[in-house]
């Protein structure tokens, strides 16, 4: 029998996230002769509008309708694909969020693998997946091979796999009558959304961004100035927001802001893709770091082996002639 | 409120730079610096805040050998109560699975309100919280960047979702919450603190105590298997400067202008 492959669909105001088509190009590196199948949970429009989207994509989406599922508490969802999903079954959900709080459990209640952040599907041989993963934030990569004999939950880096367009046409079947009881011992309240910050980053054309290795919260001090030379703003990795150096309105990523500016100076940032995820619009990018192998160069275009420390006060002076 | 906080002992990437050693079959460990996880830090850092206000006990946890022990050492200089050591040959090479059920089996020895481990440690994995709590089937929640304790068994949770927003949610006790970084400001260790704890025993544990058959951990059990690490290739890179100093700030100087990278 062929292998049976299922893609939780993310979506959001009646329109499914990016990932939803490098879901489905993921299933096809896994085994591209298996039947894939999207699975939407949620209810109402949005939901009918995410299922009619996806079924270009997919040759089969399953809609799984719950007043219960009207936001993805993952509990909840987690509950309602463990009580459709048929044993053996390969599920692949996006490593962000939601992904990450859903699909550990999800495979122990499947009883299946759990490989998590695939971000390349190497080969399939026999029951043998062979995928690629990245450890210490992107630093070194590694093959890891996951038995899939009775099924795995597989969460995929997003933006690891080029989607690719395609007309499947498929079929939209409405499971939701094989859904059982979905309350657990987590309530979802409310959502409360970030404050807005005093400079709007996501607006600005030159951002000069600080990571950890300005190892001081004094050291900020020539950053301010650099960017103030350039004419830019200043944003930030996710450690100086969690050491409280710099406000939240000024974090760059998956979990802060996604900006679109022309050029985008990373000082001292590895190139986490949590980081990286935020940096939209393909800008011109300059990375300075003291390390050679960081992740950074591989995505920047210019890039300085430098101390930051020693090399910004010096690029700020150099500016600051320039200009007279 | 006893809390039970699983901790692991991991290369410290602010102090090395990580190298794929010469046959790709480690990374090279030799002169590296650990420390505990990141993550788990910020954890133990909120189980000592939540016990110094509702009272209770911290119980740090960790599956090692004799070195990682350091880990707990430290995490109870920070503050916690007491420390657990789970270690026997036949753990060795547990893929996440194993080291979740180590842990589950260990949690069931305990009585325990509140199970906390980092959001993720050294491989990026963020599996062991999730699964952990899947096994013992008490409520979860990942990336929690907020906690209040409330009357009645119950907390009130913050999630860390997309875009800087959070998500609130309340749970019933027990539960098992992953710890995402910047939930507090994690207090600072001095080496004396370390020195007045480093004669405290710290009980082992290991596979026979806890009831676990040998086959269903360690490299036996395992269903993912890492084969080899390498250095990852991505795209062309950047043009990297060379030179001096004065020679590669005057290059970029003019790059950036080209660029629009100077107003
Ligand atoms: C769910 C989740 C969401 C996340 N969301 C985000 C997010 O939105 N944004 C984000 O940024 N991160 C996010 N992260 C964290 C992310 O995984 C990384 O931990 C983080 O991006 C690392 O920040 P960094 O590059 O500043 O620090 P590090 O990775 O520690 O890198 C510091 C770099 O500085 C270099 N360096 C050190 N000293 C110097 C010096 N003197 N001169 C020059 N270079 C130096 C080092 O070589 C190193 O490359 C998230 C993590 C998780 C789990
Ligand atoms: N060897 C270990 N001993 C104790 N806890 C661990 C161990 N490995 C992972 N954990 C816990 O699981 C969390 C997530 O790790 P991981 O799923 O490996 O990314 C860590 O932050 C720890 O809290």
């Amino acid at each position: 029998m062929a292998r049976q492959i299922f893609a939780y669909i993310l979506h959001k105001n009646g329109k499914a996230d990016d990932t939803a088509l490098e879901l489905a190009a993921a299933a096809g590196k896994i085994d591209a002769d298996a039947a894939v199948t999207a699975i939407v949970t949620g209810t109402g429009g949005d939901l009918e509008a995410v299922c009619t989207e996806v079924a270009t994509a997919y040759t089969q989406v399953w809609k799984l309708d719950s007043a219960e599922l009207a936001y993805p508490n993952a509990e909840a969802v987690r509950k309602a694909l463990v009580g459709v999903i048929p044993a053996g079954s390969i599920v692949l959900v996006s490593h962000e969020h939601l992904g990450m709080d859903l699909a550990p459990g999800l495979a122990i209640k499947l009883d299946t693998a759990y490989l998590p952040d695939a971000v390349d599907i190497a080969g399939l041989e026999g029951d043998l997946l062979k995928a690629v993963r990245q450890e210490y934030t992107g630093q070194v990569s590694t093959h890891v091979t996951c038995d899939i004999s009775s099924g795995a939950v597989i969460t995929v880096r997003p933006g690891g796999f080029a989607p690719e367009a395609s007309a499947k046409g498929g079929q939209v079947v409405d499971k939701s009558g094989e859904l059982g009881d979905l309350s657990s011992g987590r309530k979802f309240m409310e959502v409360v959304q970030a404050e807005a910050g005093d400079v709007d980053i996501t607006q600005s054309e030159i951002l000069v961004a600080v990571g950890r290795g300005i190892e001081d919260q004094d050291n900020l001090e020539i950053i301010d100035e650099l960017a103030e030379t350039m004419g830019g703003d200043v944003a930030c990795s996710r450690p100086i927001v969690d050491a409280k150096w710099l406000d939240k309105s000024r974090q760059v990523g998956t979990s802060g802001l996604s900006v679109k500016p022309k050029v985008y100076l990373a000082l001292g940032i590895s190139g986490s893709f949590q980081h990286v995820g935020g940096i939209k619009g393909n800008p011109f990018i300059v990375a300075v770091n003291k390390n050679a192998k960081a992740p950074i160069f591989q995505i920047a275009d210019v890039g300085v082996v430098a101390d930051i420390l020693e090399f910004v006060p010096e690029l700020t002076e150099k500016i600051g002639e320039m200009k007279g | 409120m006893e809390i039970l906080v699983c901790v692991k002992r991991v290369p410290d990437t602010s102090e090395n730079e990580i190298e794929v050693n010469s046959d790709g079959s480690d990374i090279e460990r030799d002169d590296l610096v650990y420390s505990v996880n990141e993550w788990d830090n910020y954890a133990v850092e909120e189980a000592i805040q939540i016990r110094d206000k509702v009272g209770g006990c911290v119980t740090v946890v960790t599956i090692g050998d004799e070195e990682d022990e350091e880990v707990l050492r430290r995490q109870m200089a920070m503050g916690a109560d007491q420390g657990l050591l789970l270690s026997d040959e036949a753990f060795m090479g547990s893929d996440g699975r194993g080291i979740a059920s180590i842990l589950k089996a260990a949690v069931e020895k305990g009585k325990y309100d509140l199970i906390l481990t980092g959001a993720q440690a050294d491989d990026g994995a963020g599996q062991v919280g999730g699964m952990l709590a899947a096994m013992l089937d008490l409520p979860y929640a990942s990336l929690v960047n907020a906690i209040e304790v409330m009357d009645g068994g119950r907390i009130k949770v913050g999630r860390e979702i997309a875009g800087g927003n959070q998500e609130m949610n309340e749970m019933t006790l027990p539960c098992v919450l992953s710890i995402q970084t910047g939930i507090n400001e994690p207090r600072y260790v001095g080496i004396r603190g370390i020195r007045k704890v480093a004669s405290v025993e710290i009980p082992v544990m290991g596979a026979a105590d806890l009831g676990i058959s040998a086959d269903s951990v360690g490299e036996a059990g395992a269903k993912v298997k890492r084969l080899d690490y390498f250095v990852p290739v991505l795209g062309e890179g950047a043009e990297m400067l060379e030179g001096s100093t004065d020679e590669i700030i005057e290059k970029l100087v003019e790059i950036l202008k080209s660029k629009g990278g100077i107003k």
